[in-house]
């Protein structure tokens, strides 16, 4: 083996962004016909190193080898000439072209357009019977689902003969079949010879998929080991620096009575769509209702209906008391006088104001509370700054500096602001939307642990995420929705991965036979 | 309305349309690469100052044009300056450019020729004379005695300048290099996606400021038309609001170059109106009929949309109602009869209601009244790789 050149060898690659340094000294080999996992915290450098060797940035210091040779990659351009084809996260699809626009975009063969799609049309049909990526070559963008786009950035990337596939997080949008059948494609990639890094913070996936698995912590590079010879711990350990728990620790439920009910809630927007269709359940106190489903199934709609800003047709009962649903006496705020706080799933956009101070991000919401106030005009600051700077010291938020924008704090400590802001106020219900997205694995454990301390203090917690291992670990019941329909409630012991995929993808137990 | 008038009125909507058809192809260029372009006033006008200016003292009318469409470019490319290498906020380097050309075109005028701001009257040879076709007819006597075939071939068809013609083959060029050609694909994705267009290879800075010149071109070109063809020598202010009005039709046309030809000759007829009939005579009751059938059909639309169209629309119906009802009763009190005899009255109508025509049909285009236009997506903002 050892007189096959690497498909790729990265060697002392350094960048940084202003006083970050997102990548130190990194150096790796990836042998070709290999699926090699790329894993580590967000933050730990690897979507900016794989940018690197896409030509998206240009490193600072460094050497790149493709197939043994020295390589330049000063932009996409050469990446794609020396055989690289990268799916990004964010998929880079123009939304109002068709399939074919978009793969023939940047690869046309002439100043006109008509031979070239002709071209490759022809070309599609038979990558689609090679790889079994079927996709009709008309259909528009937008109207495609995420696992169907996902397909099209592949294909692009074929089209362009890519030898190396990378592509970075591609499962975070997708559902677990939708997961399965994106890893037969890239099992079916492998076998034609084809070298595929996948970069992703889920453990299992690593597990499942790739053959040698490389772990970043910090901008730097670990280590590089075998996956047949590792373990999912192994690599948390690595990814975290420290042992972590990877199971919520947690015990039995002991729910008394019903704080949330929610009766046959429906939501049309703006352009008609029926967003809920009939949504009903409940929720007790001291215990923690998952909702399961992939993102845009109504789940965000619901929290903003619980949250007080959006507006829906239905019923819902806190404590036995009903909730303004109409809009003209409800936000955010009222909501909150009635003791529900809301961890909001774009922590970014709803949860802080990113230009204001963490001290100012910890009073939101709450900045009417009597203890801010020092008369009916002036807002006590001191007070909140105090009150700011306890809660971070308790939260481990850090750097725990009250005075620094919410802007310049990591996913993980933006988001322990927030669960700081909504947990202490002692709410009857916890509203919590996607509570670890892009926190790292460290702070996941830490918002864990505080969201099951709420429901031991008797609170009735209603979790909305989009991951699974969350909602099977945190949950208590699960419920799965799918196009603005429970499908169903399940018990997460009763339970599998299988089962609850099958359902976020609307196929009930009668069809799934 | 015997034919003749139509035709002509026809002639003018065209001879009207087409600098507006200009400036709308080329905002559409500029904002389909995702550079919003305010400053199509701006340009116009620069161009109009130029190329009249150097028509005059070179007296070529095509040196004119081309340095028309010299300052043009030169105007688009400070506002790519701006807006895309730069990455600056696209308004307000278009708002500079056209106060900028708004000011320095006067000054330089005055300074130049010293006649009050505006170049000196062009002489026959310096201006874009209209071209006339084989067998039609130039003499009005002749043409309104002639057949409605040869009024159509001699008015309609044939009369125009050479830039008229160019400005109508601009639509079905810019369709074809949109939709039929690599650079149009190009084009069309780094207004939607610009990131796209970057991870497939291809320079976004290289794509938008050919988007940018292009329109500055077809600007010059807008502009030149106004002093060296539809009028002889620059006067102040001589766009009246053309690049602002190209682009509400731009809107209007939904980004698409077919559509804008539409949108553009509809308000060519509004200034054709203007032109032909500045002293219209109607009845009263004409008058409320299409008044208040145009506020009602305003208060109707805007009672289904939200707020802050409810504003703008009732406001507007309300104004038209009130001239309506103001025109009646006025009519009634200065003639001394009852209200119901003053609805049979023959006024003539005030051509400033003519004249702002276009511009209230503007207000309407822009509240949203012709259906939901999508600008395209990554419209007004510059260019960032994403961390």
């Amino acid at each position: 083996m050892s007189d096959i050149p690497p498909a790729i060898e990265l060697v002392g690659i350094s960048k940084a962004f202003g006083p970050v340094q997102a990548n130190k000294d990194i150096s790796i080999r990836v042998m070709p016909g290999t699926i090699h996992g790329i894993i580590g915290e967000n933050g730990a450098g690897k979507s900016t190193l794989m940018s690197i060797l896409y030509g998206f940035y240009k490193a600072d210091a460094g050497e790149i080898f493709i197939a043994g040779q020295k390589t330049q990659i000063p932009d996409s351009q050469a990446a794609i000439a020396a055989g690289i084809g990268m799916v990004f996260q964010h998929f880079k699809l123009v939304q109002n072209f068709s399939v074919l626009e978009n793969v023939v975009l940047g690869a046309e063969d002439g100043a006109l357009l008509r031979p070239s799609l002709a071209k490759a049309r022809k070309q599609l049909k038979s990558l689609a019977e090679e790889y079994e990526l079927h996709v009709d070559p008309d259909a528009i963008i937008e109207d495609l689902g995420v696992g169907m786009q996902q397909r099209v950035e592949i294909l692009k990337a074929l089209y362009r003969h890519a030898d190396i596939l990378i592509l970075d997080e591609p499962t975070g949008v997708l559902t677990p079949p939708e997961a399965d059948q994106l890893f037969r494609i890239l099992g079916r990639l492998k076998a034609e010879g084809k070298t595929i890094i996948l970069i992703t913070h889920k453990l299992r996936e690593i597990m499942d998929i790739t053959d040698t698995v490389s772990v970043m912590r910090r901008g730097e590079m670990d280590s590089t080991v075998k996956t047949s010879e590792t373990n999912p711990a192994d690599l948390a350990e690595r990814m975290v620096g420290r042992k972590v728990l990877l199971r919520v620790d947690k015990t039995p439920a002991k729910p008394k009575d019903v704080v949330l009910e929610v009766r046959d809630l429906n939501i049309t927007d703006a352009k008609g769509v029926h967003r809920l269709k009939g949504v009903s359940f409940n929720v007790r106190a001291g215990e923690i209702l998952g909702i399961a489903g992939v993102s845009g199934n109504g789940q965000s709609e619901l929290l903003e209906v619980l949250g007080g800003y959006e507006k829906a047709t239905g019923e819902i009962l806190l404590n036995g008391v009903p909730l303004d649903l109409t809009g003209a006496h409800s936000d955010g705020q009222s909501r909150r006088a009635r003791g529900i706080a809301h961890v909001p799933e774009d922590r970014q956009h709803e949860g802080l104001i990113m230009d204001f101070s963490a001290w100012e991000n910890t009073a939101f919401g709450y900045h009417h509370d009597p203890d801010y106030q020092i008369n009916a005009l002036l807002m006590d600051n001191a007070a909140i700054l105090r009150d700011a700077q306890e809660k971070m010291d308790r939260f481990d938020v850090r750097p725990a500096d009250p005075l620094l924008s919410a802007k310049n704090f990591s996913g993980g400590n933006q988001q322990k602001i927030v669960v700081a802001r909504e947990i202490e106020r002692d709410p009857d219900l916890l509203l919590v939307g996607q509570p670890t997205r892009g926190v790292d694995i460290g702070a996941i454990e830490f918002i864990h642990q505080q969201i099951v301390a709420l429901r031991d203090a008797g609170k009735a917690i209603l979790l909305v995420s989009v991951e699974l291992d969350e909602i099977m670990g945190l949950s208590d019941r699960i419920a799965v929705m799918f196009d603005g329909k429970i499908m169903g409630e399940r018990l997460p012991e009763n339970t599998n991965e299988k089962e609850l995929g099958l359902l976020m993808a609307g196929v009930t137990d009668g069809e799934s036979a | 309305m015997d034919f003749f008038t139509i035709v002509q009125l026809g002639d003018a909507s065209v001879r009207m349309a087409i600098p507006l058809l200009l400036a709308c192809l080329a905002g559409l260029f500029s904002e389909r690469a995702g550079i919003f372009d305010i400053g199509l006033e701006g340009k116009m006008l620069a161009a109009a100052f130029v190329s009249a200016a150097v028509s005059y003292t070179s007296g070529s009318v095509w040196v004119g044009l081309l340095a028309g469409i010299g300052i043009s470019v030169v105007l688009a490319i400070i506002h790519g300056i701006a807006s895309i290498t730069f990455k600056g906020n696209q308004l307000i380097s278009g708002v500079a450019i056209n106060f900028f050309a708004a000011g320095l075109t006067v000054v330089i005028a005055q300074g130049w020729f010293a006649q009050g701001g505006r170049t000196p009257s062009l002489p026959q040879d310096a201006r874009f004379n209209g071209l006339d076709f084989p067998g039609a007819l130039s003499r009005m006597r002749d043409k309104m005695q002639a057949s409605p075939g040869m009024q159509f071939y001699s008015e309609f068809v044939s009369g125009h300048s050479i830039l008229v013609y160019l400005g109508l083959l601009a639509v079905p060029l810019s369709w074809w290099i949109l939709y039929r050609t690599r650079f149009g694909l190009r084009l069309r994705a780094v207004g939607e996606a610009p990131e796209a267009v970057d991870t497939a290879g291809i320079s976004v800075v290289r794509l938008r400021f050919s988007a940018v010149i292009i329109c500055g071109i077809l600007c010059g070109i807008a502009g030149a038309y106004l002093s060296t063809a539809v009028q002889a020598g620059f006067t102040k202010d001589m766009t009246a609001n053309r690049g602002f009005i190209a682009l509400a039709a731009l809107i209007f046309a939904k980004w698409r170059p077919w559509y804008a030809l539409g949108a553009c000759l509809l308000f060519g007829l509004f200034f054709a109106i203007d032109i032909r009939f500045s002293n219209i005579q109607l009845q009263i009751i004409w008058i409320m009929v299409l008044l208040l059938g145009c506020a009602a059909a305003l208060t109707i639309y805007a009672v289904r949309r939200e707020k802050i169209d409810v504003i703008v629309l009732g406001g507007l119906s309300a104004v038209l109602a009130a001239v309506a009802f103001t025109a009646w009763f006025a009519t009634a009190s200065a003639d001394g009869i009852s209200i119901f005899a003053a609805l049979w009255e023959t006024v003539k109508v005030p051509s400033q209601l003519i004249q702002s025509l276009p511009y209230l049909f503007v207000v309407i285009v822009l509240a949203g009244f012709v259906g939901k236009a999508i600008p395209p997506r990554a419209g007004g903002q510059p260019y960032v790789k994403e961390r």
